[in-house]
């Protein structure tokens, strides 16, 4: 079964000498085509029942629409403030990412260029705050916020501010692990020839390791507004009816006694569109990032 | 040693402050992180573990160093098997090790076996790729928005196939309630993580040479060898730690179950993280919820450490 076999089927100049066996080939043929219709049969389901009207959704499934129409497009910013939610989400994301990448950037440059006390203390600390259960930090952090908000007046439970300040921790421990990587694979002589040119470490830093390293901080961008943008334990707590996030208003529209599925879809469909983007755009770094991160 | 030189290379007699600021300059760098972990990771637990020996009922959030002591109380409430709240929080916890395990299990083989097939280069391999990455870079929730549509009992896909088209079972079953709901979770759980194990093994995948490949098959080696004596060892260090953030992940998994069911999960799929939630805030009993958490986290970190232990010491006698 596994010897090669000496007539491969229309023989592509990249394959080696080495063809791999048919056995193999079909093997790979039927677990790929099957793995592809698992991985897209939900998203098929999202996109066909976007463009359905409600009648074919509350009867038994169909495969195709009857007929097809924009109108969810157009009723879910109506049904729910879709609006609004999603303005909410892309502050709390947006500003969540860009604290999260300074404050990730700073860090990692600290761990990839200098020798401290309590290095590696850190970067186990940091690394393994990712495994503890959120179940155990949000009851407190719950309270922490509502104190702070008691005893200072500053409103972090139910606020953005407070979303923001909790999902930037969140993606922090990971994108300060793969810029670590990604930091560490950039010479060091160049550095040392900012050094000369007379810039301080921050000069260093901002105009000659960012720049290298960009693929990667944009891989981690990528990743701490995935992260945020689909949280939703802490959000289901944390926040209230002006501040809620797309993670929880969806799912009050999905559990409502009669759920326009065509519409619930339409919306799936809307807010996935800019992070799936965006993550099949970047991936290719995202892989670097993880082989540069595990070699370390 | 060569991390220094930019340092060292300035003049001799530096001055005082120089000196000083270039020691402090790493732990500089590193505050902002810092505070933000201790802030939000570090001071909630420690509060968490404090919280638990606590009587803390709605009464008392408002301030809630002012909650009566109530020493081990939580904790004997949470493990007294006889009384409802230990016999749920057993049951929970056994159905999550069942999911985890079951879950894990095929994620780490499909993520692996795809990952596999796709080492080496062929026409739409590129495509592939992205398409098997699309679950991973979904939102949570709108992918199991999506997947409690197709588990609809009266409309949704699977119910349709299953009973409609293919006729296997007599009436429209339902998932989202029953014992069913296990299958649906499981489902719905290696469906979005199972991408993030395929990322991993493929870029560890980029770290072997190829003409390791190439000298085995001149060997005459086949590909399930190659497989067995080149692939699988490579991944080993990879593994180790894969299959334990997995399992962390999926143990503490809440969004899926929280989505899927709503608030209340059916018995058969009630994970512990929504379990702990909603004996929180449902009763508004945040003792008793953080003694649980404690309980939980006490269990991780000793499953955590065995796993370690044990896979380390496989690993050296392999070696050796």
């Amino acid at each position: 079964m596994a010897s090669p076999s000496v007539r491969v089927p229309r023989p592509s100049r990249r394959r080696s000498p080495m063809a791999p066996p048919r056995s193999f080939l079909w093997t790979r043929r039927i677990f790929l085509t099957a793995l592809t219709g698992f991985v897209l049969l939900p998203v098929y389901v999202m996109f066909s029942s976007s463009l359905k009207p409600l009648e074919d959704v509350s009867g038994a499934f169909r495969w195709l629409p009857s007929e097809v129409t924009i109108r969810p497009y157009l009723d879910i910013w109506k049904t729910v403030p879709l609006a609004r939610y999603f303005t909410n989400s892309l502050i709390v994301a947006g500003s969540a990412t860009v604290c999260s990448v300074v404050i990730a950037i700073f860090a990692a440059y600290a761990v990839s260029r200098y020798r401290f006390r309590g290095k590696r203390v850190f970067t186990v600390t940091v690394l393994s705050t990712q495994m503890f259960p959120g179940i155990l930090f949000l009851l407190p952090l719950f309270l922490i916020f509502v104190n702070i908000g008691n005893s200072t007046g500053i409103p972090l439970y139910g606020s953005r501010g407070g979303l923001i300040l909790t999902y930037l921790t969140f993606s922090l421990p990971f994108s300060i692990w793969m810029l670590t990587g990604y930091f560490a694979s950039v010479p060091r002589e160049l550095d040392e020839a900012a050094h000369v040119d007379g810039c301080g470490p921050l000069g260093a830093l901002f105009r000659v390791v960012v720049p290298a390293a960009l693929p990667g901080i944009v891989a981690v961008a990528v990743y701490a507004f995935m992260t945020a943008w689909g949280e939703v334990l802490f959000a289901s707590v944390m926040t209230n009816d002006t501040t809620r996030t797309l993670s929880v208003g969806l799912q009050g529209y999905a559990t409502q006694n009669d759920v326009y599925w065509n519409q619930v879809m339409a919306a799936s469909l809307v807010v996935s569109v800019p992070v799936v983007a965006g993550f099949l755009l970047l991936q290719r770094y995202l892989v670097a990032g993880l082989t540069a991160g595990a070699v370390k | 040693m060569r991390r220094r030189t930019a340092g060292l290379r300035r003049p001799a007699g530096l001055p005082r402050f120089a000196r000083l600021r270039r020691i402090g300059l790493p732990y500089l760098l590193l505050l902002p992180a810092l505070l933000l972990e201790l802030l939000v990771h570090l001071a909630p637990m420690v509060i968490g573990i404090v919280m638990s020996f606590k009587e803390l009922t709605q009464l008392y959030i408002g301030n809630w160093g002012a909650a009566p002591w109530k020493a081990l109380g939580n904790y004997r409430i949470s493990v007294d098997l006889d009384a409802p709240v230990g016999a749920a929080l057993l049951h929970s916890f056994l159905v999550t090790c069942a999911f985890s395990v079951l879950a894990v299990g095929l994620c780490w083989l499909i993520g692996t076996a795809a990952a596999i097939f796709l080492q080496e280069n062929f026409k739409g391999r590129g495509l592939l790729r992205a398409v098997f990455l699309t679950p991973y870079a979904l939102p949570i929730y709108a992918a199991v928005i999506t997947w409690a549509f197709l588990f609809q009992r009266d409309n949704g896909l699977v119910n349709h196939v299953l009973h409609d088209q293919l006729h296997l079972t007599d009436g429209r079953p339902f998932w989202l309630l029953g014992d069913n709901s296990f299958v649906a979770l499981v489902v719905v759980a290696v469906w979005k993580t199972w991408p993030f194990a395929f990322l991993v093994v493929m870029a560890a995948l980029q770290n072997i040479p190829k003409d390791l490949y190439e000298a085995a098959a001149l060997d005459g080696a086949g590909i399930r060898q190659q497989i067995r004596r080149i692939t699988l060892p490579a991944l080993r260090p990879i593994n180790q730690v894969l299959v334990l953030v997995l399992f962390l992940w999926t143990f503490n998994d809440f969004n899926t179950p929280y989505v899927l069911f709503g608030k209340a999960a059916p018995e058969a799929a009630d994970l512990i993280s929504l379990h702990i939630y909603q004996s929180s805030f449902v009763t508004w009993n945040f003792g008793t919820g953080s003694a649980m958490s404690v309980l939980l986290l006490l269990f991780l970190l000793l499953v955590t450490a065995g796993y370690l232990l044990a896979t380390s010491r496989g690993r050296k006698h392999a070696d050796g």
